[in-house]
């Protein structure tokens, strides 16, 4: 790996440089990947402005506040966290998100006596249309070994410490099933409307690796 | 590292069923690294290359198989040397020179001449109809389940055995689960079957549940207190345990 080299969380754990990469030369993956664009592009296999715009969507528009717009709705509306628990992919299109990674998406409640925790041990599966692409984390390969055989350890990590009596739901999805929590509403958050409690519902808490905030945490 | 050579290896792009990257339940990874940069994408490197692999998506770079499979054909000290992107642009370059969309040679001359003028202006092409097309897609719905033709044979609560199966190409079945017992908490209708299946025998649908395993059975004595794991199995990979 280059020295350069970003934050990927992969990257901590690698060492050694491209010495099996297809070229004659040592390239950071920016200058490759720039020469594969522009190779690309040339020969009209890809546009700029289709990657310009996919690129702009995942960083932008599609991402966990969509997937905290889903949460807070279940939160107030009775009827809907129904439909979200029963089929989650066609409640969370009632609110206008779906897509890539997003054909079947199931909601897994978190009460008091179970706590949902979702991990892909193969990959990185994730619910893309609510909570966009993954974090570095949760595509390590620390999350994805450790989380299906002892995640209260990997839980406590995250600073969450769960009673003994609570039973730890681990999913680990490899098919075609997208999973997200829906995480408890937290205690003081009566009488919240919709858009404050969305700003409780963090990422890692629709992964289950964290609670919601309590209204006390928010600034 | 040996990672085949130029263009060796591709007879390995079935992807493997016993790879590294099957690491549930495998020691030695560590704290789980939290320290988070800019995300989705840590640099503009990492967001182009993820937006020219979904851009290339009709041209089938990575079929048959995709680009799970391709990844999973990597040699296991490249997987996880490599980052997660930086496997993409791997398995998606090696793809290209394969296919016959691009050349090495042309591909190092550019990346040479890149090195050389970094301050250089990429030539652009512009497909509004084609982004416009491809973006309905990344933010429309569209289901995955298919009609089913045969009954599910398996219903909620059965006790089922996963086949102790490691027959070589992609799976989705992980090696932690092989051979266990567990029951079927729930059927998700009908879904594509992904395994890499023997030329010339088709990959029809199958019915896919998710099956629910207690801790114990899964890891012994080593297994945390009150923890289950659900994982959603076609049913070929099932059969109706003995009671």
């Amino acid at each position: 790996m280059s020295s350069e080299s970003t934050g990927d969380a992969e990257h901590a754990s690698s060492g050694g440089h491209h010495a099996g990469h297809p070229t004659n030369q040592e390239s950071h993956p920016a200058l490759r990947v720039r020469a594969l664009e522009s190779l690309l592009v040339e020969k009209g296999l890809i546009a700029s402005d289709t990657v310009d715009a996919l690129v702009q969507a995942y960083e932008q528009d599609i991402g966990p506040m969509n997937g905290a717009q889903v949460v807070a709705r279940a939160w107030v509306d009775p009827a809907y966290r129904e439909r979200l628990l029963d089929n989650g992919a066609e409640a969370i299109a009632e609110l206008g998100y779906g897509g890539i990674e997003g054909s079947e998406i199931r909601v897994l409640e978190n009460t008091p006596e179970i706590h949902n925790v979702v991990v892909c041990t193969l990959c990185s599966c994730y619910p893309w249309p609510v909570l966009g692409l993954p974090p570095s984390w949760y595509k390590s390969h620390a999350y994805r070994s450790r989380t299906v055989i002892e995640p209260r350890a990997v839980l406590r990590e995250f600073g969450l410490e769960l009673d003994d009596s609570v039973e730890v739901r681990v999913w680990d999805s490899s098919a075609d099933v997208r999973y997200m929590v829906l995480p408890q509403r937290p205690a003081g958050s009566e009488g919240m409307g919709e858009a404050e409690l969305a700003d409780l519902v963090t990422r890692d808490s629709m992964i289950g690796v964290a609670l919601a905030r309590t209204p006390s945490g928010v600034r | 590292m040996n990672t085949g050579g130029t263009l060796g290896g591709l007879d390995r792009r079935v992807g493997q069923m016993n790879g590294v990257h099957d690491m549930g339940g495998m020691h030695g990874f560590g704290a789980i690294p939290r320290e988070e940069g800019r995300e989705p994408f840590h640099a503009e490197w990492e967001g182009r290359m993820f937006g020219m692999l979904l851009a290339l998506g009709s041209h089938g770079v990575h079929d048959p198989g995709g680009l799970r499979a391709a990844q999973e054909s990597m040699e296991p000290a490249s997987y996880l040397g490599f980052g997660y992107f930086e496997r993409w642009m791997w398995v998606t370059e090696r793809a290209l020179l394969a296919k016959g969309y691009l050349t090495l040679e042309e591909l190092d001359q550019r990346t040479a001449e890149l090195d050389a003028r970094p301050d250089a202006v990429a030539q652009r092409r512009e497909d509004p109809a084609t982004t416009a097309r491809l973006m309905q897609g990344v933010h429309t719905r569209s289901p995955s389940s298919r009609e089913g033709s045969s009954a599910p044979r398996f219903r909620s609560g059965d006790s089922v055995r996963v086949r102790n199966r490691h027959s070589p190409g992609h799976t989705r079945l992980p090696r932690y689960v092989r051979g266990k017992l567990g029951a079927i908490a729930r059927l998700h209708g009908i879904h594509d079957f992904h395994d890499a299946a023997p030329e010339g025998s088709p990959n029809l649908p199958q019915p896919v549940y998710s099956v629910r395993f207690e801790a114990e059975e899964l890891w012994g004595e080593a297994a945390e207190a009150r923890q289950s794991l659900y994982l959603d199995m076609w049913e070929s990979y099932l059969e109706l345990a003995q009671s």
